[in-house]
């Protein structure tokens, strides 16, 4: 039962893109965000000024998917400039979420606070995984 | 039609007018003046005996990373802005006659001569190569009476656990960052090109200090810890939520050579009242360990407040109970959300023979303005620093402003 869920989940996150936003990959996306980045990136995704980085109309959020994947399944440590400010913390690896789960907070994440995107697939989760694990 | 438009931007105009304005409540008989703004991230100042302020910036301001601000005719607002110094950074004092500023790798000085710095351009490099990974990198300084100066360097590191801030990485041990890092290092203030070699590491086991003052009543290092975070979102079998917010304590030392505060295997349980093992290391909010021997903080506050200055009051203008009392400024909270943000104000503890005498109370509020929250904030107070007639200043890192407090019989 819950296979069959997942599968209708991933079908409908893969076809997403042609379409409005998902509700339930929102709702989903929403929970995972709640559960692994709103301690840091705050319930706003406005960040902390110097510390962790604003998720509100930046390049990184907005921009490359690929690279944006990258960034939730590997962390982020390096000192980063956005918009002109640095950004210091360090972002565990987020590995352990599934392909779903990256995909649903994602397409969350760009299509909240103010931001307007694309949704992310879980097709496009796997591939990167794929790539980094290569 | 055209009249209610009018009194809609009217009222739009006035809103925004107000809620542009913060207004700093403070108790009866104190007042404040903003002396100097928009200095975008102003970091720690200090005030010369002249009563010119010193401020060290985090990010360059026209090129300058340190700027000299001079009221010259008295009224309590800075007059004149001079910037000096290309490297950003935190620390910043004065000590036996040189001007003293930090940047995340080291310490910088420059010889000053009746108050004005001789040559803005010869900085003498007192300490250098210090850890810098970006996380706690800012380096806080005081210095005793003895020629000594302290520098905190920040464990970059949140517990040192084997993969930093990733949910269920245990804690190393022993923790490698302590080598160099997550303590305070105790150099000459007149030795130059000082590193770890020749320095001495003074106390340890602290995961970050920016707060710390010498206590020149009775000759010892006082700091500000900043605790941990993620208890909650790591350990959501240990603490709810909002035992997550207010956990771990906030905590100030008394450092003597040697000291261990216990940082990272040990933090303070604002809910059980003691040091306990962090969870990292095995701790289930019960078991003291290894914890039973470390350096006990002598007053603990709320989780994740931020202290990010402390100042022993020396000064006579404010009243007898603030003597040799400290000031601390609470940069404000992250790490409780979505739990309510706290912090973002002036605490003051009364102290007797260099031991708190009371509890502590909010002396300053509103610099947050509508929002206690870390980007919403309109000011977040960051530095502090006592000027000669005994006003208190304080900077703060959001926009850059500082406000001149006096109190007035």
């Amino acid at each position: 039962m819950r296979f069959i869920f997942l599968l209708l989940l991933s079908f409908s996150v893969i076809n997403a893109q042609s379409q409005a936003i998902n509700k339930q990959i929102m709702s989903t996306g929403k929970d995972v965000f709640s559960l692994y980045c709103l301690a840091c990136h705050q319930e706003d995704g406005t960040g902390v000024p110097n510390l962790n980085p604003p998720l509100v109309k930046t390049s990184y959020v907005l921009g490359d998917k690929k690279k944006l994947i990258g960034i939730v399944l590997n962390g982020f440590q390096e000192k980063v400039e956005i918009n002109g400010e640095f950004y210091s913390n360090v972002m565990a690896p987020h590995d352990f979420l599934t392909d779903i789960e990256v995909a649903s907070v994602l397409t969350y994440i760009r299509n909240s606070f103010g931001n307007k995107a694309s949704a992310v697939t879980a097709a496009e989760v796997k591939i990167a995984r794929k790539a980094i694990n290569n | 039609m055209k009249k209610n438009s009018i009194a809609l931007l009217i009222g739009l105009f006035a809103f925004f007018h107000l809620s542009a304005q913060v207004s700093i409540k403070m108790p009866e008989g104190f007042t404040y003046s903003i002396f100097a703004d928009s200095l975008g991230r102003a970091r720690h100042l200090v005030v010369s005996e002249k009563g010119d302020v010193f401020v060290k910036l985090e990010k360059l301001k026209n090129g300058n990373g340190i700027y000299q601000l001079k009221d010259q005719n008295g009224d309590g607002v800075a007059d004149s802005y001079k910037g000096f110094g290309n490297y950003t950074g935190t620390g910043i004092g004065i000590n036996n006659g040189f001007l003293y500023a930090s940047s995340d790798e080291g310490v910088y000085r420059y010889k000053m001569t009746n108050n004005e710095v001789d040559d803005v351009n010869a900085a003498e490099k007192v300490v250098t190569g210090l850890v810098n990974k970006n996380q706690h990198a800012s380096k806080s300084i005081t210095f005793d009476k003895q020629g000594n100066i302290y520098v905190n360097i920040g464990a970059p590191s949140n517990a040192c656990q084997v993969q930093d801030r990733r949910k269920g990485s245990p804690g190393m041990m022993p923790c490698p960052i302590l080598d160099s890092a997550g303590g305070i290092w105790k150099f000459k203030n007149d030795v130059p090109l000082q590193s770890y070699n020749n320095g001495t590491k003074y106390a340890t086991g602290l995961r970050n200090v920016v707060g710390l003052d010498w206590n020149k009543e009775v000759n010892d290092l006082y700091v500000m810890q900043h605790g941990r975070d993620m208890l909650f979102q790591f350990y959501p079998d240990l603490f709810t939520q909002q035992e997550g917010a207010v956990n771990p304590a906030e905590e100030m030392f008394r450092l003597k050579q040697g000291s261990d505060a216990g940082w990272p295997y040990c933090y303070f349980d604002n809910g059980k009242k003691q040091k306990l093992l962090n969870p990292e290391y095995g701790g289930d909010r019960n078991k003291i360990d290894i914890c039973a021997d470390k350096t006990k903080s002598i007053i603990q506050f709320p989780g994740h407040m931020a202290p990010n200055a402390l100042l022993f009051y020396t000064g006579t203008m404010f009243p007898a109970k603030y003597k040799n009392g400290a000031f601390i400024a609470f940069h404000g909270s992250w790490n409780r959300s979505p739990e309510p943000q706290e912090g973002y104000f002036l605490v003051f503890v009364p102290f007797k023979d260099g031991m708190p005498s009371g509890d502590w109370e909010i002396f300053a509020d509103g610099f947050a303005g509508d929002k206690k929250q870390p980007g919403a904030a309109t000011y977040r107070p960051t530095g502090l620093a006592q000027g000669p007639d005994g006003s208190l200043y304080v900077s703060d890192d959001q926009k850059g402003r500082i406000w001149k407090i006096s109190y007035n019989k």
